[in-house]
């Protein structure tokens, strides 16, 4: 294979790391995306540069993707390079290794980026979390996206693909890979995968699994997570986690299979994860104009589905803020694919640019609103959920950082 | 009265299973008794007095059109039922489409309207005027709808593309249907009543919703 000389990875290096420590003096964010784009301006294969002699795990899927990678990183009990300001495309990566040579690696990938990321970087493991409905107006259907992972699944031959089986699409997606970790975690959205991806027949689900009249079934996993117990590879694991809620145990069943597979025994690496409380703001619990607030991300169907199972009953106020800019996905049309009915008998306070069509279809639902122009101050007395979408929830997390 | 949401799982991919809900709802909070079923596709299509279509991939596309051209659709619009479909639900009721891996392939029938492939996809706001209102909501699609000279448009596109830049969706007796996501039922209530009280035979009175607010607010940007 032709490689760029060492010497044009050096420079390129030095550059990401110039750039960005220029940026961050400059109070121009975080510092990633820009530092990495001159870098692979000097130096288009940088990536692959970087990567080489380096572990690298790769975690992708719809939801999922930066707690799951901040929980192999916790896990892994060494120094890890992650790209954890939520850059998940090859600027991030870059930013993300550059200056760290030899560290192992921990990437969250854009599901549309994994191939070319998968590539350049010959990772050791990557993780396939889930895949569903997300950002309707950028046209990446979930399916072609399950085809263009099935497609790089064939070519990962130094690779262990660690793999949803609960999920027929990523099923789809895995079986072409040589070495798989099926992991079996029980994931309940199906709205995306009622037909068969091989013959569109109807999918059966079962107790047991997934089926279709073709043949295509759930794998058997060797990674299996049910209400109180986390098994991989046969042995098993304790999982007792400061993150809530079910999603939470299954993207931490996926961090330790992904460990195992790196050589990093999952019931140690386990009890690393106890106290990871947070990740990026998200389930942060914030003071903030003299309450206390709990941020919850929730951008697609699938993740807000999961985030109402959590925070229905929960005490205090309920506030949602959804946007719908580029990053967002600028049709708001999913909020008719949560279940929202589940809050029927709350007041919930709407936020954010499209406050309106969240509080139409909360109305329609059932559920009682009050549309707020301006975030209300929160009540001294009870603490208050924010619920919030892409970008309305990096907001929240700036307005209320410490 | 009942109300058949056909397929989700195949036409469901851009909340368009959201008009469904409003028009119950509006129907409800006015007092009508209003049933609303939900057809997946392997069931029959049972009767109903009025049949939703949505939005959807490219492959359930084809299976939604093969479903309904072997079900008996066009007879129950015979009998008197309307059918009310967005986007994909569109171009299924009209007589061929295009889509991925094959330029032409068989809709229902029940309209007389053709979709070939677009120069490319259009995604963004529309706004359609319809009548003496406006129509808002949100299209992405790849198709270009072309009418039978007997067959009238939904109404004249004010921003975004609709059928074919000009024009959006298509109107007959029984039958209507628009490129508008959003769910648009839901952004226009007006709309939502409109279909609803020809599917009851009515006129309905007003109903205060905070969709009103909403439908301002959206005309208000989307707006000429």
């Amino acid at each position: 294979m032709a490689r760029r000389p060492r010497s044009s990875t050096w420079l390129a290096e030095r550059a990401v790391l110039v750039v960005n420590r220029v940026s961050r003096a400059l109070g121009r964010g975080e510092g990633t995306v820009i530092g990495g784009r001159a870098g692979l301006a000097l130096d288009p294969t940088l990536l692959s540069g970087l990567a080489r002699g380096r572990t690298v795990v790769l975690v992708s899927g719809t939801n999922g993707k930066t707690t799951t990678t901040a929980l192999v990183a916790a896990g892994w009990g060494e120094p890890v390079a992650v790209n954890d300001t939520g850059s998940n495309m090859v600027q991030g990566h870059v930013a993300a290794l550059a200056g760290r040579a030899g560290v192992p690696a921990a990437l969250e990938v854009d599901e549309s980026w994994l191939p070319g990321i998968a590539a350049a970087t010959r990772p050791a493991v990557v993780v396939l979390l889930n895949l569903s409905r997300d950002q309707l107006d950028r046209a990446n259907e979930v399916r072609r996206v399950a085809q263009r992972w099935r497609d790089l699944c064939a070519t990962l031959t130094d690779t262990v693909v660690v793999a949803n089986a609960s999920d027929p699409l990523v099923a789809f997606a895995a079986e072409t890979a040589p070495v798989v970790a099926w992991c079996d975690v029980a994931t309940p959205w199906r709205l995306d995968a009622v037909s068969c991806p091989h013959c569109t027949a109807p999918l059966r689900f079962e107790s047991a699994g997934w089926s279709s009249a073709c043949g295509f079934a759930q794998p058997v996993a060797t990674t299996v997570l049910s209400e109180g117990s986390l098994s991989v590879d046969g042995l098993e694991v304790d999982l007792d986690l400061a993150l809530p809620g079910s999603v939470n145990r299954a993207n931490a069943a996926f961090a330790l299979t992904a460990l195992a597979r790196v050589g990093v025994d999952p019931r140690v690496a386990a009890a690393r994860l106890t106290t990871v409380s947070e990740v990026a703001g998200r389930y942060a619990r914030r003071p903030w104009r003299g309450g206390e607030v709990r941020l919850v991300l929730a951008k697609n169907p699938a993740g807000f589905s999961a985030a109402l199972e959590e925070v229905a009953d929960a005490p205090g106020e309920l506030w949602i803020a959804v946007n719908a800019r580029m990053a967002d996905g600028r049709d708001p049309s999913w909020l008719y694919d949560v279940p929202f009915e589940r809050l029927a008998g709350r007041t919930v306070t709407c936020l954010g640019e499209r406050r309106l069509d969240l509080a139409t279809r909360l109305d329609y639902g059932g559920v009682s609103v009050r549309v707020a122009d301006d975030p209300p101050d929160p009540p001294p007395d009870r603490s208050v959920t924010v619920v919030a979408n892409y970008t309305a929830f990096q907001e929240w997390n700036a307005r209320t950082a410490p | 009265m009942r109300i058949a949401l056909l397929y989700p799982e195949l036409l469901g991919t851009y909340g368009d299973g959201g008009n469904a809900l409003v028009l119950a709802e509006r129907a409800r909070r006015r007092g009508r008794r209003v049933e609303l079923v939900t057809v997946t596709l392997d069931e029959r299509l049972p009767g109903a007095d009025l049949y939703l279509l949505g939005g959807g991939e490219d492959g359930p596309q084809r299976l939604a059109a093969d479903l309904l051209r072997r079900g008996d659709l066009a007879a129950r619009v015979a009998d008197g039922a309307r059918v009310f479909a967005v986007c994909a639900g569109l171009q299924v009721l009209g007589t061929s489409f295009a889509v991925e891996g094959d330029d032409r392939y068989d809709g229902v029938g029940l309209v007389a309207a053709t979709t070939v492939r677009g120069e490319r996809r259009s995604v963004g706001d529309l706004a359609v005027r319809v009548g003496g209102r406006l129509l808002v909501g949100f299209e992405n699609h790849g198709g270009r709808t072309r009418l039978d000279g007997a067959v009238a448009p939904l109404g004249e596109v004010v921003r975004g593309r609709g059928s074919d830049g000009r024009h959006d969706g298509f109107v007959t007796e029984r039958v209507v249907a628009t490129y508008a996501h959003g769910p648009v039922f839901a952004l226009n209530p007006w709309f939502a009543d409109q279909v609803l009280g020809a599917a009851l035979g009515e006129e309905l009175e007003p109903l205060a919703t905070v969709a009103d607010r909403l439908y301002a607010e959206r005309c208000a940007r989307l707006g000429p």
